[in-house]
């Protein structure tokens, strides 16, 4: 090492020192590495950010722009493994567990018990937030994944019903098809198929049998009939969508819906946001109701904050300080009314917030309690991201080809158990 | 007297150093960041490594996992269609457009500016453009349905047995100008004398190209399929651009395999593994054309 020095230029040396330099941990500061930089969700952190200066501590941002955060884990992995790692990171799901393996994340339990998390989180969300029973990580907020967004308008003119199982579910889409519309608005993406399917999988299955497939990872369930059953559904339903679907954006599928061009779309609740941005009125213009079959059922996907070990005992203030703020119903109303989803925190209230939203709250409310409650598979909430991209896979490999449902059935189960 | 001895002596060692002071740290940062990189890759891909980088050795657990992957192979033999054809379609151009450029035509800078200007272009550029040129439902099929040829169709970017070969269109427009840059540069390098004598024994033009000009632009071959094969084998941009890698996954090629599998799904092991066997693949196709080549040079 040092006959590298050495010989280096004096210059590199510098350069090296002003690229360590920031990095070191200013006292009462919190880094915050996120990727919420578009439009409603950079808003959304700049009230968290005020809430903190408020309290007194520093915030320092660290948004590292990039669609699904693939660019920000980049950007986070080598900071932990250089030893220097921020104080919050936007991680969520499973993945929270893989750093708690890697003895990264610190103790929130001080925190959790004054705020009384226990009694104020769904036992379901808050076993995501834990790492071997103690809390390393905050909920921020909750999106529905199990969501159809219709156009009351197309199936008026196709004289088509709404859809609430997926056999009216065919009879529609063949009608609205007839009236030379595009049945279901579709980005052909493998999330988006994976999406779509974890819908399906629900509405023919059943939370208990979802749970065996995605979360369990059970063979018995992941090849079974049932499983099958759902990716013939898949099949139909990837039947009636327009040829023009590969590779598009979910809000470009989701603007076919708006202008009328398509009768509904499968995505999560974030699509609302893309129907308020156009102008419409929920239960007007546009209807948002759980995907067929999916009635009580409730796919979650939530995003969180886990917290890392920080040295710094003020820093550690303030990081105590975040996952309090984050967890008070000011920031969480806040928070939510800009991003479309809903609080984590249970018996807020929802005065402020959309007739869908509403809806949303109330079933994740009573699907708790009714065990209906699961995981997004689609969004990394049920298992590691190695076999949630080994899913992906198979199921965008059946979307795309003309594969047997029985192969894709026996397929998708070896390729969970490959990936373990 | 000694001491302006010494000065000069100081000196002459510093001129004879200065170059390779000069070079040290380039060849320093070369040496770590890109062969000493290569190792620590090959010692990850020899791990159980997931979402950080593990150091306990583990076998050839990555290699098995990566061969047992249907998407591996598809990437594989995605990289194999697309490399051939690519590198095919752009020679043949190139040379052809060099050749007809050749004839002392007129405008010939404007012509040949033209056909180079897709070169300056980044590849992510060409694959947005493409993409909205062969989606059906926006580009050139919708146009020739609004022509009046109702039964045009052309959804080879939809299809995902047709997708991977859109990718060869749009990596063919964008660099085949350059292969022609260099066939022109290397047919201008031709001693005009031996086609003077060529034509003099009766020799007609197709026979002077086949036996006289195009076995001298031999090194051109070399440079362009060097530089054509390393550019299809790190095709990343144009991929994720032009297709997303989809229709599902039917145009992934090694270099997004990898990217997913080590970045975005927790397999650093895995995708460590998969940048090994494109590394065994570069060096399989490239070292020994190199070596053939070097050596007949120096020969000749």
């Amino acid at each position: 090492m040092k006959k590298i020095w050495g010989t280096a230029k004096p210059t590199l040396l510098i350069t090296l020192l002003l690229l360590v330099a920031p990095l070191r941990v200013v006292a009462g500061e919190v880094e915050v590495l996120h990727w919420w930089t578009s439009g409603g969700e950079a808003k959304s952190v700049a009230v968290l950010k005020q809430l903190l200066e408020k309290a007194g501590h520093k915030w320092k941002d660290m948004a590292v722009a990039g669609g699904g955060g693939e660019s920000a884990m980049t950007v986070l992995k080598s900071r932990v493994v250089s030893g220097d790692a921020p104080t919050a990171a936007q991680i969520k799901g499973p993945t929270i567990q893989e750093w708690g393996d890697e003895g990264a994340l610190t103790n929130l339990d001080a925190v959790a018990k004054a705020g009384n998390w226990e009694n104020l989180l769904p036992k379901v969300v808050s076993d995501v937030m834990k790492y071997n029973g103690h809390y390393v990580a905050v909920p921020v907020n909750v999106h529905r994944v199990n969501w159809m967004w219709a156009n009351p308008a197309v199936f008026k003119k196709a004289g088509a019903k709404i859809p609430t199982n997926w056999q009216e579910f065919a009879i529609a889409a063949e009608k609205i098809k007839q009236a030379g519309l595009i049945p279901v608005a579709h980005g052909g993406q493998p999330w988006q198929d994976a999406t779509t399917f974890e819908s399906i999988v629900l509405g023919i299955g059943g939370a208990d049998f979802y749970r065996k497939a995605f979360v369990d990872l059970d063979s018995k369930a992941l090849n079974s009939p049932t499983m099958v059953q759902s990716f013939e559904v898949l099949r139909t339903v990837q039947q009636y969508t327009d040829k023009d679907a590969p590779g598009r954006d979910w809000n470009l599928a989701t603007a076919m819906v708006i202008k009328g061009e398509a009768g509904m779309q499968f995505m999560g609740d974030w699509a609302k946001g893309e129907f308020t941005a156009a102008g419409k009125k929920p239960g007007k213009d546009y209807i948002c109701m759980p995907a067929p079959g999916t009635a009580g059922a409730f796919t979650f996907n939530i995003d969180s904050f886990a917290m890392f070990k920080v040295k710094d005992k003020s820093a550690k203030v303030a990081q105590n300080d975040l996952a309090r703020i984050i967890m008070e119903p000011e920031f969480q109303e806040v928070f939510n009314l800009n991003k479309g989803s809903i609080p984590a925190r249970l018996g807020m209230s929802m005065a402020k917030f959309d007739d869908c939203a509403k809806e949303s709250s109330a079933d994740f409310v009573s699907s708790s309690k009714t065990g209906q409650l699961v995981p997004s598979m689609a969004h990394g909430m049920s298992t590691f991201s190695s076999i949630q991209g080994a899913i992906y896979d198979t199921v965008t490999a059946f979307f795309n080809s003309d594969m047997s449902a029985k192969d894709a059935a026996a397929k998708l189960d070896k390729a969970v158990q490959g990936a373990k | 007297m000694s001491t302006q001895k010494s000065q000069r002596q100081w000196g002459d060692y510093l001129q004879a150093a200065l170059p390779k002071i000069v070079v040290a740290p380039t060849f320093i940062t070369t040496l770590i960041f890109i062969y000493g990189f290569i190792l620590w890759n090959a010692w990850l891909s020899f791990t159980k490594s997931r979402l950080l980088p593990k150091y306990d050795w583990a076998g050839l657990i990555q290699y098995e996992r990566l061969f047992a992957n249907e998407r591996w192979w598809v990437a594989a033999q995605n990289l194999l269609i697309f490399g051939s054809l690519f590198i095919g379609i752009c020679l043949l151009i190139g040379i052809l457009l060099a050749i007809l450029l050749d004839q002392r035509i007129r405008a010939e800078g404007a012509l040949r500016t033209i056909y180079l200007y897709p070169m300056a272009l980044s590849f992510i550029v060409t694959g947005t453009a493409w993409k909205w040129i062969l989606n059906p439902g926006l580009g050139l099929e919708r146009l020739m349905h609004e022509w009046g040829f109702e039964q045009f169709t052309f959804n080879w970017l939809v299809d995902s047995e047709m997708a991977i070969y859109t990718v060869v269109i749009a990596g063919v427009w964008q660099s085949s100008g350059f292969v022609m840059a260099l066939f022109l540069a290397g047919l201008r390098g031709i001693d005009d004398s031996i086609i003077k004598a060529a034509q003099v024994d009766g020799a007609g033009l197709p026979r002077i190209y086949r036996s006289i000009i195009i076995p001298s632009l031999r090194p051109v071959f070399f440079s362009a399929i060097i530089i054509l094969s390393h550019i299809a084998i790190k095709s990343f941009d144009l991929v994720m651009a032009l297709t997303g890698g989809g229709p599902g996954y039917a145009t992934d090629l090694p270099a997004t395999f990898m990217y997913s599998f080590a970045f975005t799904r927790g397999q650093l092991g895995m995708g460590a593994a998969s940048a090994m066997m494109m590394l065994g693949a570069v060096a399989a196709i490239v070292v020994p054309y190199l070596y053939s080549e070097l050596r007949s040079t120096r020969r000749g």
